[in-house]
C-alpha cells in the first residue's frame, strides 16, 4: 500500500512502519461525523429512541463477536451465551436488590468474560468446524442449565420482578427509551475507544496474523494460544455487557437470550456489515434492525422472505463491489483525500 | 474508520429521521396487536391474527362511533422485542389498547409498560396462571393450564382409576399441568405413581412410554405443546399401550384442531379436557368456524384462534360500555365481570382476576362427515382459574 517497498536504512524501515500503522489508527473525520451525529439523534427524534437502543446494543454484540471472527478468525455458532449470560447476571443482581445500573455492567461483564475464559481453552481445539459445533455446545448447554434452573433464572417464564433503579443516581428510565438509548451509546462509545487502541494494538496485529497464518504466526514467534484466549475472554465480556443492557433498558430476561437465533442474527448483522472492520458490525445492527423494524411493519408474517432475498442479493453482488461502489462515492465527494484500505 | 461504512450509516440515520411519524386522530382508536408471527410460534401468531381480522369483518370497524384500527406487529417470540414493541406502539402510535401475547414471557415482559401507561393488556393466548398478577392492567381471554388439567384431573378419578402415570413436556407449563394434574387426583383420592418429563427438543417418547407400560397404571395423563401430539398418539398406538387397558386422557393442547385432521385415525377414541373445540355444537361456533375456514383456504380455527376473536369481543364490547372512551382504567372496569356467549360457550371475565371463566369440556377423538374432531361429550362449568382460586381460599 503506501509503505514504500526498499527502505534504505533499518531507521527508514522503522520510521515507515511506523508512519503506515499510525496511518491505520488515525481518527478519520467521517468516524467523528458518525459519533457526533449518532449523539446528536438522543435530542432529535425521540420517537426511535427504543428501536436506537435495541440497535445499539446490537451492534455492541456483534461488534464482540467481529472481535473473534474478523479479527481472530474464530467462527462461533454460540455467541449468544456469552450475552445470555450478562443478562442473566445483570437481572439476577437487580432482583436481589443491587439495581444501581452501572455496578451491575460491570457484574456482567466480570461473569461473562469468567465464563469465556473458561470455553476459550475448548474452542482452542480443533478447526473451523470443530469450533462451530463446540460453540453451538456451550450454549445449549447454558440454555438448558438456564431452563432447569427455575429457582435462579425463573426457568421459561423469564425473570420476574427486576428492578432497575435511576441511572448514575439521576436519570430513570422513561418510556420512550431516551435513558436506555444514551445509556447504551455511551457504552457502546466506551468500548469503541477501548477496541480502537487494542486492534491497532501490537496484540491487535498479532491477532490478524494468526487469523491469516496460524502456523507462520507461530513461527515468528507469537504466542498464538495465549493471544487466542485473551480476545476470546475480552470478545465474552463485551457480548456481556451487551447482554447487561438489554437486560437493564427492558427490565426483564428470559431463556431467548441463550437461544440459538441471536447466536445466528449477530452473524448474519456481520454478513450484512462486514467482518473485521468493528464498524462494519455497528453497521450491519443499523441496516438490519431497520430493516425488520419497517418490512415487518408492512407485513408481519412475510418480512423474513424480504430481508433472505436481500442476504442473497449481497452475497450475489459481494461485498467488494458494494465496497469499490462506496469507495468511488467517497472519492467524489472527497477527491483531495484518500483512505488507506483495510482496517479501519 | 472507513468512510464508505460512515456513509452508508449517514445515509440509514437520514432515513431514519425521515420516517412519517404517525397522526393521532380522535375518532380512531388503535389496537397494538403483538404477536410472534415469524418462529417456532408463528402458528399462534397467525391464528390469533386471523381470528382478529375475522372479528373484524363479521362486526365491522366501528364501534360507538369510532373507527378501530388493529395495528400487527411481529415480535419473533422474543420478550425484548415485545417490549419495545409495547413501547413503541403506546408512545409513538398511542394505541388505547395492546393485544395478541402469544407465550407467557412475552405477556409479562409488556406488563410494566401497561401498569406505567395505563393501557388495558388483552392476553389472547399466553397460558401461565401468573400472567394476570402481573399488572392491573391484563385482562385475559385464552386459558389458564391449570384451568383444564383440573377437570382432566376429576374426571380421570371419576371414571375410576386409582393409579395414574402423568407425561408432561419438561417446560414451565408442562410442570404446571403435572403439579395441578397432581394435587386434584391425590385429592380425590388416586395416587400418581410415576411423574415423567420429556424433553422440549426433539422428543422421543419411546423410554418414557416403555416406563408407562411397566408401572401398569389405569390412565396415563398426558400433555404436550400442540406440536408434538401426532407423534406422541402415534407412539403409543404403535407400543400397543391402546390395546393394554392403559386410558389416555390429555389436554386439548395435545388434540389441537388446527393439526388433527392430519394426525390420523390412530387418534381416534382419545379423552381431552379443553376449553374449546371446533367442533362445539352452538350456532355461534358453526358461524365462527364456517367463516374462518373461508377466509383460511380452510384452516380450522384452534383454541388460539377463539382466544384472539373473544379478545375482540371484550374490547368492541368495553368500548360500547364507556361509550367510546379510551381511559385504561374505564375500560378494564368495563371488562370486569362481562359476561357473553363465545364460540367456545359462555364465557366471562372474573372481575376479582381478570382472568376468564369458563366451561371445560371432556371431549372424546370422533370423525365426523370424514374429518376427526373432538367431540365434546360433557362439561364442568363456569371452571375459575384454580391456581389464583386456591390462592383467594387462603
Amino acid at each position: 500500500m503506501t509503505m514504500p517497498l526498499l527502505p534504505t536504512s533499518r531507521a527508514d524501515a522503522v520510521a515507515s512502519a511506523k508512519a503506515f500503522l499510525g496511518a491505520q489508527s488515525r481518527v478519520r473525520p467521517l468516524e467523528i461525523a458518525f459519533w457526533l451525529l449518532a449523539f446528536a439523534a438522543l435530542f432529535v427524534g425521540r420517537s426511535h429512541h427504543l428501536l436506537l437502543a435495541e440497535i445499539t446494543i446490537l451492534a455492541l454484540f456483534a461488534v464482540s463477536l467481529d472481535l473473534i471472527l474478523g479479527y481472530a478468525g474464530i467462527v462461533s455458532l454460540g455467541h449468544a451465551a456469552f450475552f445470555g449470560l450478562g443478562a442473566y447476571a445483570a437481572g439476577i443482581l437487580a432482583q436481589s436488590g443491587h439495581g444501581d445500573p452501572l455496578s451491575g455492567l460491570v457484574v456482567a461483564a466480570g461473569v461473562a468474560a469468567v465464563a469465556g475464559f473458561v470455553s476459550s481453552f475448548l474452542v482452542l481445539r480443533g478447526a473451523d468446524l470443530t469450533r462451530l459445533m463446540i460453540t453451538l455446545g456451550v450454549a445449549s448447554l447454558l440454555y438448558e442449565a438456564a431452563n432447569k434452573m427455575d429457582w435462579l433464572t425463573g426457568g421459561a417464564d423469564g425473570l420476574q420482578g427486576i428492578l432497575i433503579g435511576p441511572l448514575l443516581g439521576r436519570f430513570d428510565f422513561d418510556l420512550y427509551g431516551t435513558t436506555a438509548f444514551a445509556y447504551a451509546l455511551g457504552v457502546l462509545f466506551v468500548v469503541m475507544l477501548a477496541l480502537r487502541v487494542v486492534v491497532h494494538s501490537p496484540f491487535g496485529h498479532a491477532l490478524r496474523a494468526i487469523r491469516d497464518n496460524r502456523l507462520r504466526a507461530r513461527a515468528v514467534g507469537i504466542p498464538v494460544e495465549r493471544r487466542l484466549v485473551a480476545v476470546y475472554t475480552l470478545s465474552a465480556a463485551i457480548a456481556g455487557l451487551a447482554g447487561a443492557l438489554s437486560c437493564q433498558t427492558t427490565a426483564f430476561v428470559s431463556l431467548d437470550v441463550l437461544d440459538f437465533h441471536r447466536s445466528a442474527e449477530v452473524l448474519l448483522v456481520l454478513v450484512i456489515g462486514g467482518s473485521g472492520r468493528l464498524y462494519g458490525a455497528i453497521v450491519g445492527a443499523v441496516v438490519f434492525r431497520f430493516a425488520q423494524d419497517v418490512l415487518s411493519a408492512m407485513t408481519p408474517q412475510y418480512w423474513q422472505f424480504w430481508v433472505g432475498l436481500g442476504l442473497v442479493i449481497l452475497v450475489l453482488i459481494g461485498r467488494d463491489r458494494l465496497d469499490d461502489l462506496g469507495r468511488a462515492i467517497v472519492a467524489r465527494i472527497l477527491p483531495a483525500r484518500r483512505s488507506p484500505e483495510g482496517t479501519p | 474508520m472507513n468512510r464508505r461504512n460512515a456513509l452508508a450509516r449517514l445515509a440509514t440515520v437520514a432515513l431514519l429521521g425521515a420516517l412519517p411519524v404517525s397522526a393521532f386522530a380522535a375518532d380512531t382508536i388503535k389496537i397494538g396487536l403483538i404477536l410472534p408471527m415469524t418462529g417456532p410460534s408463528a402458528s399462534t401468531g397467525r391464528q390469533v391474527s386471523a381470528a382478529v381480522a375475522l372479528y373484524q369483518a363479521m362486526n365491522g370497524k366501528t364501534v360507538a362511533g369510532k373507527t378501530v384500527e388493529v395495528i400487527v406487529k411481529d415480535d419473533t417470540g422474543a420478550a425484548d422485542q415485545t417490549k419495545r414493541l409495547a413501547q413503541e406502539l403506546v408512545v409513538n402510535d398511542h394505541v388505547a389498547i395492546l393485544a395478541g401475547f402469544g407465550l407467557t414471557p412475552l405477556a409479562l415482559a409488556a406488563a410494566p409498560i401497561a401498569t406505567q401507561a395505563k393501557v388495558p393488556e388483552i392476553v389472547m393466548a399466553a397460558g401461565t396462571a401468573i400472567i394476570t398478577e402481573a399488572s392491573p392492567f391484563i385482562v385475559r381471554t385464552s386459558f389458564t393450564l391449570p384451568q383444564v388439567t383440573v377437570p382432566a384431573a376429576e374426571f380421570t378419578a371419576k371414571s375410576g382409576a386409582k393409579k395414574v402415570v402423568t407425561l408432561v413436556t419438561d417446560y414451565a407449563p408442562g410442570i404446571d399441568a403435572e403439579k395441578a394434574f397432581k394435587e386434584k387426583f391425590t385429592a380425590e383420592g388416586g395416587t400418581v405413581a410415576a411423574e415423567l418429563r420429556v424433553p422440549l427438543k426433539n422428543p422421543d417418547f419411546a423410554p418414557f412410554l416403555q416406563r408407562v407400560a411397566d408401572e401398569k397404571p389405569d390412565a396415563v395423563f398426558v400433555f404436550v405443546p400442540s406440536g408434538f401430539g401426532g407423534l406422541f398418539v402415534k407412539q403409543f398406538v404403535e407400543r400397543g399401550l391402546d390395546k393394554s387397558g392403559i386410558k389416555l386422557i390429555a389436554t386439548g393442547d395435545v388434540l389441537d384442531d388446527d393439526l388433527i385432521d392430519q394426525m390420523g385415525d390412530v387418534v381416534l377414541g382419545v379423552t381431552s379436557t379443553h376449553h374449546y373445540s371446533a367442533a362445539h355444537p352452538s350456532p355461534e361456533n358453526k358461524a365462527f368456524v364456517a367463516a374462518f375456514e373461508k377466509a383460511n383456504g380452510g384452516q380450522r380455527p384452534n383454541f388460539m384462534a377463539v382466544g384472539g376473536f373473544d379478545g375482540m369481543a371484550l374490547i368492541y364490547a368495553a368500548l360500547k360500555k364507556t361509550n367510546g372512551d379510551t381511559d385504561g382504567v374505564k375500560l378494564v372496569d368495563a371488562m370486569k365481570g362481562m359476561a357473553w356467549t363465545s364460540p367456545r360457550g359462555p364465557i366471562s371475565i372474573d372481575p376479582e382476576t381478570r382472568d376468564i371463566v369458563q366451561n371445560v369440556y371432556v371431549r372424546t377423538v370422533e370423525k365426523v362427515d370424514g374429518h376427526l374432531y373432538n367431540v365434546e361429550k360433557s362439561a364442568f362449568e363456569a371452571v375459575k382459574d384454580p391456581v389464583k382460586a386456591a390462592k383467594a381460599k387462603k
